[in-house]
């Protein structure tokens, strides 16, 4: 009788440690989760989600604060990425947070009209605007992610946005149309 | 002299009605110049060439226009001497019908060339390296229909077996048919070009049996060569024994591994135009600037092979076979099976020209939609790849990239066979076409957004930053103050009052200085 509490006691305490060893050992620094909803993500830091930004809208679906059909940049694809992640329901793009977007846009300024206030600079969130006070300011198209958040603060209205067009190198092909709207089964 | 070795074949695989003959019946005929040249600066795979040249820049014939713009990509050259006209977008041959990035130059017809210097005879004194340097500068691409830049293939590697691809498997095109009937003296010099850079032992030159005239043109020039270097493989007629890999595993019974070049396996292979544009190179110091494009099928009114510049017009080419007959129907780039069909054809001949294939009403047999899938199983049979077509195309419906990609989506030659077995006409290239450029749209899309992520990170921690320092340089501030005010009010006043007296003194001392300069006057 003694002996089986004694080496049940003793093989309880073994696990104890080996437990507390690697709770210490394997920490995870961060959230996982929160990362890899982040990587779903569009990144472009529009903040239509309500959160001000991609990563704190990733934190607050991971908290279950937030749904995942906030994002509208990032529609429907991301909105089914998420779901398959999170093993919930795919639910349709809120409308309350925008529209998504048929194509690509960037913005471009006018550089006639810029009066160099610098106030788009500060609101882009990925530094993708050029440009000092008093100098004329340009946006580095590459780097746009068309979040719009520049064209608020403008005060003379100079900010304009713009569809990227497909280009021969950026095309997707159409999906096929069939007799049978969608295939029998897989 | 038939080397009499094995060949080997592939899975799959579809024996077609091959039209051949609409074409072969003249010899190859020049084209007669233009006024207007059209040159896409992306002509091949890769990166975009850059352009050299502006709007009003004279140009000479054989004049580089556009320099490759990455090590995987080809140089554009002036097909004419003339003057740049404009760059700007323009229809060109892709099958999204899109527009492109042009250089068009306008013709003065004084046919200057550019200073040339060829190799000649001599190459074989120069390394692999200048070599392929000069291939590279003259924008040689694979003229098969891949236009893959051939310097890129020519690796640094020595390697065994030369394979010259003069299978051409594709019902009705026979430009590099009528290219080894005339020229197969040409071509092997350019083959010698080639062994001579990847220091091959052997070539081998493969040729479709339903070319009697090409193999017996080909075996007479290397009769004449008389070296050993090169050998004639006759293939069976079987679609798509021209594929790169296909043709490679028939010759040598070796399959190229997944995500490997064949060069992995000691072979190089190279269509028969491709070692002729390279023998012209360097002999003659001409950049890639023509090529040999078939003209055929029942919607033309004389099919035929011309020579042609890139960059011409497809309307005058089809004008100069005769026009389009009366009951014409679809304009297409390539063969029936892996061409694709155009909208106008106010569009220029580019390197991947090889065929332009004016169907009539008659043959267009395809209904506009398809039925479902039968699970018929016959696409299996017919893929040269040996993929799942049917799992491929249920995937592609529902979007499941995952699966798609486990099925091997990507080794997919897009050949046709599956989608012309089905019968429920099913288009199913369309659907992997598809499924191929959405997943490289994802890929892009989430490069783009890691971009953006670092960016608004870098962002984040300069505000930080600044934030902090403006914190810092305040906090500096008041110390400073506190130490020299010592925290009394009147003292404040005192220094201010000094500062004021400091600043008049100044002001004084200077006005002084002033009327003393005026009176020294």
């Amino acid at each position: 009788m003694f002996t089986v509490i004694i080496t049940l006691a003793i093989i309880a305490s073994l696990f104890g440690i080996i437990l507390a060893y690697s709770a210490i050992r394997f920490k995870v620094e961060g959230d996982p989760v929160v990362d890899q909803i982040d990587a779903l993500l569009p990144q472009t830091q529009c903040g239509q989600c309500t959160y001000p930004g991609c990563r704190p809208y990733a934190e607050a679906i991971a908290n279950g604060e937030a749904d995942i059909n906030q994002c509208p940049p990032g529609g429907e694809v991301t909105i089914m990425a998420l779901a398959d992640l999170l093993d919930v329901e795919f639910k349709p793009l809120n409308a309350e947070h925008g529209e998504e977007k048929t194509l690509p846009t960037i913005v471009r300024i006018d550089e006639q009209t810029c009066i160099g206030c610098t106030l788009c600079i500060q609101a882009c969130p990925v530094d993708a605007i050029l440009g000092a006070a008093k100098q004329m300011h340009t946006v580095i198209e590459k780097e746009c992610t068309g979040c719009n958040l520049c064209i608020p603060p403008c005060p003379v209205d100079c900010i304009h946005i713009f569809e990227v067009n497909p280009t021969v190198r950026s095309w997707v092909a159409e999906f096929p149309e069939a007799d049978s709207a969608a295939p029998l089964a897989g | 002299m038939k080397l009499t070795t094995t060949i080997s074949k592939f899975d799959g695989g579809l024996t077609l009605v091959a039209y051949k003959h609409l074409s072969t019946g003249s010899a190859i005929s020049c084209m007669e110049e233009c006024k207007e040249y059209v040159l896409p600066l992306q002509q091949h795979i890769g990166a975009i060439s850059q352009p050299l040249v502006k709007p009003g820049d004279r140009v000479l014939k054989g004049q580089m226009l556009a320099k490759p713009g990455d090590l995987v990509s080809a140089a554009v050259h002036s097909p004419v001497s003339g003057t740049v006209k404009d760059i700007t977008a323009h229809d060109v041959p892709h099958i999204s019908g899109l527009q492109d990035k042009c250089i068009i130059i306008e013709n003065d017809f004084r046919d200057e060339w550019v200073e040339r210097e060829p190799l000649g005879e001599s190459y074989n004194q120069s390394t692999s390296h200048d070599l392929r340097k000069i291939i590279r500068d003259a924008g040689i691409v694979g003229l098969g229909g891949a236009v893959f830049p051939s310097s890129v293939k020519q690796t640094e590697i020595n390697i065994r077996t030369l394979i010259l691809n003069g299978v051409e498997c594709e019902p009705y095109i026979t430009c590099d048919d009528v290219l080894m009937r005339e020229r197969a003296e040409e071509i092997l010099s350019g083959a010698d070009i080639i062994g001579h850079i990847i220091k091959a032992r052997q070539c081998i030159i493969a040729i479709e049996d339903n070319k009697p005239e090409a193999i017996s043109a080909m075996q007479a020039a290397i009769d004449k060569d008389g070296t050993g270097f090169f050998h004639i493989q006759v293939i069976p007629t079987v679609y798509p024994s021209g594929g790169e890999k296909q043709l490679i595993k028939i010759i040598t019974n070796k399959e190229v591994p997944k995500g490997h070049f064949p060069a992995e396996i000691d072979v190089l292979c190279h269509n028969v135009a491709t070692a002729y544009a390279i023998y012209r190179t360097i002999y003659f110091a001409e950049p890639l600037i023509s090529r040999i494009a078939t003209v055929t099928g029942h919607g033309v009114v004389q099919p035929q092979n011309i020579e042609v510049l890139i960059g011409t017009p497809m309307s005058a080419c089809i004008q100069h076979c005769g026009g389009y007959s009366e009951d014409c129907d679809e304009l297409i780039m390539g063969g029936p099976m892996m061409g694709f069909s155009l909208d106008t054809d106010n569009m220029p001949v580019v390197k991947a020209t090889n065929c332009l294939l004016v169907t009539a009403k008659a043959e267009n047999t395809h209904r506009q939609k398809h039925l479902p899938c039968i699970r018929c199983g016959k696409c299996v049979e017919v893929c040269p790849v040996r993929l799942l077509p049917q799992q491929l195309y249920w995937y592609a419906s529902s979007k499941n990239t995952e699966r798609l990609l486990e099925h091997n989506l990507f080794d997919c030659i897009e050949c046709g066979c599956c989608a012309y077995v089905c019968p429920s006409d099913i288009p199913l290239v369309q659907y992997y076409r598809f499924a191929k450029t959405t997943i490289w749209q994802q890929e892009r899309e989430r490069r783009s957004s890691d971009i953006a992520r670092q960016r608004h990170e870098a962002h984040q921690q300069r505000l930080e930053k600044q934030k902090q320092e403006r914190e810092e340089r305040l906090r500096q501030k008041r110390e400073l103050l506190k130490s020299k005010t010592g925290d009394n009010e009147s003292d404040d006043k005192s220094s201010k009052q000094a500062a004021i007296a400091e600043a008049v003194a100044r002001a004084q001392a200077k006005k002084a200085e002033q009327s003393k300069n005026k009176s020294d006057k």
